[in-house]
């Protein structure tokens, strides 16, 4: 008789669009997930971290799903070196809670701190610093990985190198990630030392961009609701962990943060009214100018830095019940930016938060995201077919200049333009077959885009 | 202050762990599963820089029990607390079914309970300080038919440990009952809960409070002490045609 236990429970990711009900283990130790993997029947797998992805990419319906959340205990640590070996449920904010105090920080962190260790090797995620550090991955360097077949393989540069390059950015689809080594990073304290500008439209900010090239975080917020002259106005931040002895007063924003995370909560305001063009035009014009024109020094806490809406817990609700959509994309040519931020801004379907920034040179290949080009961000509440039309259109602009979007933040893209915006998909394929040839490892995001089968 | 810690792999021990550790208290973590507890123990090490010691631990080995407090105490020093966190649900109906499954989850439950506990109580109480933390359950309240055998090991824990407090009270030795309700564990995983479920932060947390403040009987959530006394009131009669 099994004796894991199964739930059926209701899985999404982080825009809540779409949501799955599928059978779930949560297991506590190595064990326990070994033996959740044997007793899965015939059904396939696969791993769920914080559910931090957008879309359907840590979903799997009609299947099994190992969620990692209590496989989250740190192996081992060199303080000399930064070293830290640890399962793959570990969070980055444990990670900073522990190690920030020593001097030390994780090489890349996305967005919001909430993210494994094991999603984040999943997406390759990249962060403000890309431009220099490059991803996620770009600082593992052994993964240990649970196969298709039962058995525990390590990978890195020198072993099953083909399998370290597929897993990292494959999306959970080669296999269970048990533990992975990560490099942290010195720094001398908890402050961000940083500058604001504010930028009138998209040709200052590529010029504060290019200018910026040598600050190690760079990010900009970006008003898209604007067209026109004004279009691609918005505040672009630069700046990067403070050196000794500079340290971060307590700032009315830090001090909202604080306030907007112990007491308010994104649930009580779901609803689908909340967020439509004419609140989204207000909050852009109230954010822009509430930032003074010109050049800003400030020194801040790393939290709003890094982790702006993670004061919010449960903001993603606020979209309401129909749930939301990231379209993230990356593309190398500017003009093909400029193109993309004219329709969405004509088609009355705002974006509430819109981010843009550059990557840098590297090209990470398999199902990375990041390379060369200006990526921007949008999130758009689901209004269901105009706007997935859109995004459609989209696409083709992106893939006309060689572009692509991000496939941890995707719920929609069509396996036709997928293919032709990852070239590189059919070795990773290859690879992925190789290591899994029953398919036991598959998602809602791999079938649509034909990665499994 | 070192700590002991039985049943070290599960997510209440370990969330009572993380906090003696965090209160910068050397932790010794005993477990069947050695690998598991090494985890833990390196775990806690890393995050809060204490000592740590992963030791196996079987609670149906109960020969075992004197010698194996004797090693740690030797090695890592006289204990000071000690938490008892093993448990196993077991099965009813296999239970109902084979004897020797019912009688593994007595043993455990119970037997192995009082074992190891009084290999402990000896000591402290010759050393006239300690404290011995015994989670029990608010199953042990009442038998029910959906769970009697490992709620009659619980009952009898209970009482067992009310029985060493009395015995123990007049050497300066602190014995603690925590009679936990839902927690968010392996246990209650998937489980359609009528009443909300604690987080094993929570729980280790209100443990490591309770300890101190030296409190007899927790319950935790709290409410389950109210929610105890009124499934405690039912007359058998109505009880029986209940289907709690
Ligand atoms: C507010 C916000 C801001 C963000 N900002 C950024 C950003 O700046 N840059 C960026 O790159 N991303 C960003 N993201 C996306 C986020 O970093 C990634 O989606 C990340 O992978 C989420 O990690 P997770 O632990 O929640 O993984 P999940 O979303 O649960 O899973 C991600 C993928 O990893 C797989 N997976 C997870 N754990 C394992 C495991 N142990 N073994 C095998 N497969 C596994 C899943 O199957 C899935 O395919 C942001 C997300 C949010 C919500």
């Amino acid at each position: 008789m099994g004796s894991t236990a199964w739930a059926k429970k209701t899985l999404q990711g982080w825009g809540r669009f779409p949501r799955v009900e599928t059978e779930c283990a949560r297991p506590e130790r190595r064990t326990e997930l070994l033996r959740a993997f044997q007793e899965r029947g015939a059904a396939p797998v696969l791993a769920y971290g914080l559910g931090r992805s957008y879309g359907d990419a840590p979903l799997l319906r009609e299947g099994r799903q190992i969620l990692t959340s209590r496989l989250n205990r740190m192996l081992a640590f060199d303080p000399e070196t930064g070293w830290l070996r640890c399962e793959a449920g570990v969070s980055l904010v444990d990670i900073i809670d522990v190690f920030l105090p020593r001097g030390f920080f994780p090489p890349v962190v996305p967005g919001t701190q909430f993210v494994t260790v094991g999603g984040a090797l999943c997406n390759n995620i990249h962060g403000k610093n890309h431009h220099l550090e490059g991803c996620w991955g770009d600082h593992v360097r052994r993964v240990e990985v649970l196969l298709g077949s039962g058995e525990i393989v390590f990978c890195d540069a020198q072993t099953n190198p083909e399998l370290f390059w597929a897993t990292t950015g494959g999306l959970g689809l080669t296999g269970i990630i048990l533990s992975m080594e990560v490099q942290l990073y010195p720094v001398a304290n908890a402050s961000i030392e940083m500058e604001t500008v504010r930028v009138n439209n998209l040709d200052e900010f590529f010029e504060v961009s290019k200018e910026s090239a040598d600050y190690s975080h760079t990010v900009s917020w970006i008003d898209c609701v604007q067209s026109g002259p004004t279009m691609g106005r918005g505040i672009f931040m630069r700046g990067g962990h403070a050196r000794q002895g500079v340290d971060a007063g307590s700032s009315v924003m830090d001090e909202l943060a604080g306030f907007a995370q112990k007491h308010v909560d994104g649930r009580l305001f779901e609803s689908n009214l909340l967020l439509n063009k004419a609140t989204i035009r207000a909050f852009n014009e109230a954010y822009f100018h509430k930032t003074p024109a010109g050049v800003q020094k400030v020194v801040s806490d790393y939290m709003p830095f890094f982790f702006p809406l993670d004061a919010v817990q449960n903001w993603n609700y606020a979209y309401g019940s129909r749930g939301f959509l990231q379209y993230q994309m990356v593309v190398p040519e500017r003009e093909a930016c400029r193109e993309i931020l004219e329709i969405v801004s004509k088609s009355g379907m705002a974006s509430f938060l819109a981010i843009i920034k550059e990557f840098g040179e590297q090209t990470h290949g398999g199902l990375s995201f990041p390379e060369p080009g200006v990526t921007l961000a949008l999130d758009f509440p689901n209004f269901g077919a105009p706007l997935l039309e859109m995004l459609d259109r989209l696409d083709e602009i992106v893939v006309d200049v060689g572009g692509r979007i991000y496939l941890g933040k995707d719920a929609r893209l069509s396996r036709e333009n997928f293919r032709k915006m990852y070239p590189e998909w059919e070795k990773w394929k290859a690879v992925r077959d190789e290591w899994d040839p029953e398919q036991v490892f598959q998602s809602e995001l791999g079938r649509r885009l034909g990665l499994v089968g | 202050m070192v700590i002991l810690i039985l049943g070290a792999t599960s997510a209440i021990a370990r969330s009572v762990a993380e906090q003696y550790a965090g209160a910068g208290h050397p932790i010794v973590l005993g477990a069947r599963d050695i690998e598991a507890a090494e985890a833990v123990a390196a775990d806690i090490q890393i995050r809060f820089e204490v000592d740590t010691w992963a030791k196996q631990f079987d609670a149906l080995d109960t020969e075992s029990h004197a010698d194996f407090v004797a090693d740690i105490e030797a090695e890592a020093g006289a204990i000071d607390v000690v938490l008892l966190a093993f448990g196993d649900m077991g099965d009813q109906e296999e239970s109902e079914r084979d004897f020797a499954q019912a009688k593994r989850v007595i043993d455990i439950n119970y037997t192995g309970a009082a074992s190891l506990a009084e290999a402990v109580a000896s000591r402290m109480s010759e050393r006239g300080e300690g404290s011995i933390i015994g989670i029990s359950s608010v199953a042990g309240d009442r038998g029910r038919k959906s769970n009697y055998f490992y709620g009659s090991a619980k009952g009898a824990f209970s009482l067992y440990l009310q029985g060493l407090r009395n015995r123990l009270s007049e050497h300066g030795v602190h014995v603690m009952t925590a009679k936990l309700g839902f927690v968010d564990t392996r246990m209650t995983f998937g489980m359609e809960t009528p009443i909300p479920i604690a987080s094993p932060d929570a729980v280790g947390k209100a443990i490591m409070r309770a300890q101190q403040a030296g409190v007899e009987v927790l319950y935790y959530p709290h409410f389950w002490r109210g929610v105890m006394g009124i499934i405690k009131a039912i007359p058998e009669k109505v009880f029986k045609r209940l289907s709690i």
